[in-house]
């Protein structure tokens, strides 16, 4: 196995914190050209825009070669492995490929087979974990410490990788992590996932006293049942204003986008001075550059 | 064909019998004394059981020959020291009539070095609505009834195989997962699927099809058989069925009681089978059932499948792994060296034991019987290389896994099958 990037649950808090480190140097936009000549492969088999858009950003902002595929215009289509399309790619020696899949574990099953590093940018409903670090690293700007922060995360628990990989890195960190979500997508075995997590499936609960309010998009792609009526989500499980009334006065709301106006928070929330959802999209580019520049250089 | 062999310790469970002694093959059945210039095989410090039976094998043909063939399914057997396989119906075209049993048969007899047992399908195509021709498949030589790969969902359908099989004195035999609750699941439900995000088989999918299945073999009387037995309520409930004196009987697999779902952080499809490797508790209980005798038998549940297949993304791989050649040496480790069970329990769980659930005449030492013998070294040290498997296929989770105690030499008919030097485990 190669020096990738396959998730957090494997990553120790020196690493984290270096990552996060060379990060906030990158915040500064400009170019730095550290990754010059190196290639770079973007290779997405699930829709993408902000993830995509902003890895190819820091690419390029490193001075790297990019080459993006989506899977359509590739030749998954032609019925082609996985591993042979992998080893295709690989043939044209890139330093790198970042990739997104629909099934868990597949870069982890491809970095068993391949030379070239691999930078998961989300697999199935397991890790995102340069999601994990964004996210760390704009709660780190507001409050310069994630110990004991406490850090709600709610609605389709079941089906995030970006829940996932938040829980091990705020894990790792000593914040509280609490879970919410109906029954149907909360399996009550995510209490042991880390240390520090407890659950709730009542929103009021989960908010009260939060420092940060992360809320997740319903995953309709991954659901194979629909667990609650969407008007019936929103009542029990959106976030209106009033909610963070129950939180710290200073609480943030986050979103790993894309947002559902109405479906999981409100328009209002969404464009909230509370909402640091954009800084969160600014933050990927300065995180990526970090992973791409550790994994490559 | 005659055969002595000498000086071993015998041990046939179904005589309660564990002596040194020799065991005379003639006409390649079980005899008092052998017959004069018999050929001879030294036992001597190893141990002389009766032929293993692996009541739960799939091979494949006709349909899937690049996966497996009754040929090379065979091999594996008798390289695994097994001389008796059953067959399950998953074919293409299932065996749910006495035409594709009857070409199974007759495939085995031309190629096969171990004898081969059909089990015929409940329903036809093993879809699970309409009960296909048993009565016709018995007379062509099924020795049980099953749907093995999946569930009868339908519990008015399996009442009525049930009474069918009752009438033509057929085990039936079910593989219990209630579809609605496992959809879509790839492994064990629990802190480990959460944990990698895979969809989860809940127990209770075996659970409640067990328990369904137990209550319908009441209702009918029929001889009810569990395959691979893995989750913990399962187990208990086969053992209270026993209590209350019904025909149920269960058989676990080797790997259902060696590993757990812990195994499958890498995402390695060779731990990908239904039922899912369970968590630790379960395997605690079917080990329990395996000493207290609430499960009958072991089988593998051996699936080939080809590496194509199996080189995949996790959740797009098929279900199932390789299991003849190594079902010994796992079953020594586990179970007798782990100081779980004695040997002679060991050999009973592989002879007499299946033998008795199909109602075998077989799987004994019996004067009389077929002249079917395995030759074990329980101290035999060696290592499984699946790349030179006797099998088709590839998809072992034990490939390079040392092991204590193998088979030796497997007999069928009193003919010392040969298996090639270069077999996967010396």
């Amino acid at each position: 196995m190669t020096a990738g990037l396959l998730g957090i649950e494997g990553l120790g808090r020196p690493e984290i914190e270096a990552i996060l480190e060379r990060s906030r140097y990158f915040q500064s936009p400009g170019r730095y050209d550290t990754l010059r000549h190196r290639l770079i492969v973007n290779l997405f088999f699930e829709a993408s825009t902000r993830t995509r858009t902003s890895f190819e950003i820091a690419a390029k902002r490193l001075g790297a070669d990019t080459v993006s595929i989506t899977a359509s215009s590739s030749s998954v289509s032609k019925g082609e492995s996985l591993v042979d399309t992998l080893n295709t790619l690989v043939a044209m020696k890139p330093q790198a490929i970042v990739m997104r899949h629909s099934a868990s574990g597949a870069p982890h099953f491809l970095a068993r087979h391949l030379s070239t590093p691999i930078v998961n940018a989300g697999d199935g409903t397991h890790e995102h974990p340069t999601q994990a670090l964004l996210d760390a690293l704009t709660i780190f700007d507001r409050r310069g410490s994630l110990e004991n922060l406490r850090v709600a995360i709610i609605g389709d628990i079941a089906h995030s990788r970006v829940a996932r990989s938040n829980v091990h890195l705020l894990s790792r960190f000593g914040a509280s992590i609490v879970l919410c979500g109906p029954p149907a997508l909360l399996p009550r075995e995510l209490e042991q996932l880390a240390p520090g997590v407890e659950l709730t499936n009542d929103m009021n609960e989960a908010i009260r006293d939060a420092d940060v309010v992360m809320m997740l998009r319903v995953q309709l792609e991954r659901q194979h049942e629909v667990p609650m009526a969407a008007g019936e989500y929103f009542r029990f499980y959106g976030l209106r204003l009033e909610h963070m009334a129950l939180a710290k006065p200073d609480a943030i709301v986050m979103h790993p986008g894309p947002i559902n106006r109405g479906r999981e928070l409100s328009s209002e929330v969404a464009d909230s001075q509370r909402s640091v959802i954009l800084n969160q999209v600014e933050n990927g580019i300065a995180v990526r550059m970090a992973v791409l520049e550790k994994v490559v250089a | 064909m005659n055969l002595l062999i000498r000086g071993g310790r015998v041990i046939d469970p179904a005589q309660g019998r564990d002596e040194i002694a020799d065991v005379a093959i003639v006409h390649g059945h079980i005899a008092a004394r052998a017959a004069p210039n018999s050929p001879e095989f030294d036992a001597t410090g190893l141990v002389v059981a009766p032929g293993f039976i692996d009541m739960h094998v799939h091979l494949r043909e006709p349909g899937f020959e690049h996966a497996e063939t009754i040929e090379t399914g065979a091999r594996a057997a008798a390289a695994g020291g097994f001389t008796t396989i059953c067959c399950m119906p998953n074919t293409k075209p299932v065996n749910d009539s006495a035409t594709v049993t009857s070409y199974i048969v007759e495939r085995a007899r031309k190629h096969a070095v171990v004898n081969v047992f059909p089990i015929g399908a409940i329903t036809k195509g093993s879809e699970g609505v309409e009960l296909s021709t048993i009565a016709s498949m018995k007379e062509a030589g099924i020795v049980a009834i099953s749907d093995d790969g999946r569930p009868v969902m339908n519990a008015r359908v399996m009442r009525r195989a049930m009474e069918t099989a009752r009438a033509l004195d057929l085990t039936v035999i079910n593989h219990c997962e209630d579809l609605h609750l496992s959809a879509g699941g790839d492994m064990h439900e629990g802190i480990e699927s959460v944990r990698l995000g895979l969809r989860g088989i809940p127990s209770a999918s075996e659970d409640v099809m067990v328990a369904r299945d137990i209550l319908l073999a009441e209702l009918t009387g029929a001889r009810y058989h569990v395959a691979h037995i893995s989750a913990r309520h399962s187990v208990a409930m086969v053992a209270f069925a026993k209590s209350k004196g019904l025909r149920v009987t269960a058989e676990t697999t080797p790997h259902h009681f060696a590993l757990t779902d812990k195994e499958l952080g890498r995402y390695d499809s060779n731990y990908k089978m239904k039922p899912p490797l369970r968590c630790g508790i379960d395997v605690e209980a079917v080990i329990e059932g395996i000493k207290s005798g609430a499960i009958d038998a072991i089988a593998t549940d051996h699936a080939p499948h080809a590496g194509s297949e199996k080189m995949q993304e996790f959740e797009s791989c098929p279900f199932g792994i390789l299991g003849l050649e190594t079902a010994l040496g796992l079953s020594f480790d586990c179970l007798v060296h782990a100081g779980h069970i004695s040997i002679n329990r060991l050999i009973e769980l592989f002879t007499s034991g299946p033998a008795g659930v199909l109602r075998l005449n077989r799987g004994t030492l019996r004067e009389g019987a077929p002249g079917d013998v395995t030759i074990l070294d329980p101290e035999l040290s060696w290592t499984y290389d699946v790349n030179q498997s006797a099998s088709k296929s590839r998809n072992s989770p034990f490939h390079g896994r040392a092991f204590r105690g193998a088979s030796v030499a497997t007999i069928v008919g009193g003919k010392v099958v040969p298996i090639r030097p270069e077999a996967a485990k010396y």
